[in-house]
């Protein structure tokens, strides 16, 4: 390559910093979750959020325990809210670590799905 | 930890548990069209952002740049029950996402790999991927209005070289019976498999 892929001495301004920056902003730069979550791992608010506990919460935090009010996946938040999943699952664990959500996540890798999953799966789909 | 929360049949305080399917194949292959026809929710977009050293693409000799790159996912819902379920998750067809499938095969129930007959080669890096995890597939033949002629199972299976228990279907991804039936015919799949792997679990145990 010839010309460098960014000018050292260029700045973000306006709608060039935007998409880089925003998704992360809110999660005060961080990228790494406080637990894990899967698209699927499933969300739910857990409980009655007084003022108290989102006095330092951002707005996307509001949003999810909002939207968690019925069990939600990480993947329909992220839809929902438009954000990456990586921002959610950063957010996410904010609220995990206050308490204030519980996750289901899917079966870990190892297992065999058991055998009543596939049969309750067929049932469903031959329903539709 | 969350996942201690995973309760099998109840769920976590009355939650369902969810479980992934994904729809992969070539680009127009018919991936998001399948799952918009059996979801019952609006498809909706999700999108991951990944640092990555860039693997396959801009490969530049002796660049060792790190790019971010987006990623968009197609997804539908169908509910099984108040216990169960199923997102189905159309992946992003090209070589250079297949990092993104790491994460959404884990746990994955299975794959349907939507095949078009005028273009077989581009369903070759998801066969591939599927193979050489041993994630459960079905092949699902789409058969597009005016596709020139239209190929048998047998065909298709000869020239995507695949295992003889790979299950091939023909089907039109925009009918609902049919791509209920090649829902169908992946969970079968996926099951006898998994029923083979626990026999195979608890006899090597035994011996």
């Amino acid at each position: 390559m010839d010309t460098p892929l960014h000018d050292p001495d260029e700045i973000w301004v306006d709608l060039d910093a935007g998409p880089v920056v925003r998704p992360y902003a809110m999660t005060g730069g961080r990228t790494q979750a406080n637990g894990r979550f899967d698209l699927v791992s499933m969300i739910m608010t857990s409980r009655s959020v007084s003022g108290a506990d989102v006095l330092d919460l951002g707005p996307e935090h509001e949003a999810i325990l909002r939207r968690c009010q019925q069990p939600t996946s990480v993947a329909e938040l992220s839809a929902h809210l438009n954000l990456p999943v990586g921002t959610i699952r950063v957010l996410l664990g904010d609220l995990l670590s206050r308490l204030l959500i519980l996750a289901n996540n899917p079966d870990p890798v190892p297992a065999l799905p058991d055998d009543d999953l596939f049969e309750e799966v067929l049932h469903g789909i031959r329903n539709l | 930890m969350a996942s201690e929360t995973s309760d099998r049949r109840d769920g976590s305080a009355g939650m369902p548990r969810a479980t992934k399917i994904l729809v992969a194949g070539g680009f127009g292959a018919g991936k998001t069209t399948l799952v918009g026809t059996v979801s019952e929710i609006q498809p909706l977009q999700t999108e991951e952002r990944i640092t990555t050293a860039s693997i396959g693409i801009d490969n530049l000799e002796g660049v060792d740049e790190k790019t971010t790159t987006t990623v968009a996912m197609d997804f539908g819902r169908i509910t099984i029950s108040t216990d169960v379920v199923v997102y189905l998750f159309g992946t992003p067809g090209q070589d250079r996402f297949l990092f993104v499938w790491d994460e959404l095969a884990l746990g994955a129930l299975g794959a349907i790999v939507l095949a078009d007959t005028r273009r077989l080669a581009d369903s070759f890096p998801s066969i591939d991927y599927f193979e050489r995890r041993n994630i459960p597939f079905v092949i699902g033949v789409n058969c597009f209005d005016g596709t020139p002629r239209r190929h048998t199972p047998e065909e298709v299976r000869i020239a995507l070289d695949l295992a003889l228990d790979v299950p091939v279907i023909l089907c039109d991804a925009r009918d609902r019976a049919s791509a209920k039936a090649v829902l169908v015919s992946l969970v079968t799949h996926a099951q006898r498999i998994a029923r083979q792997q626990r026999a195979q679990r608890s006899a090597a145990a035994s011996a």
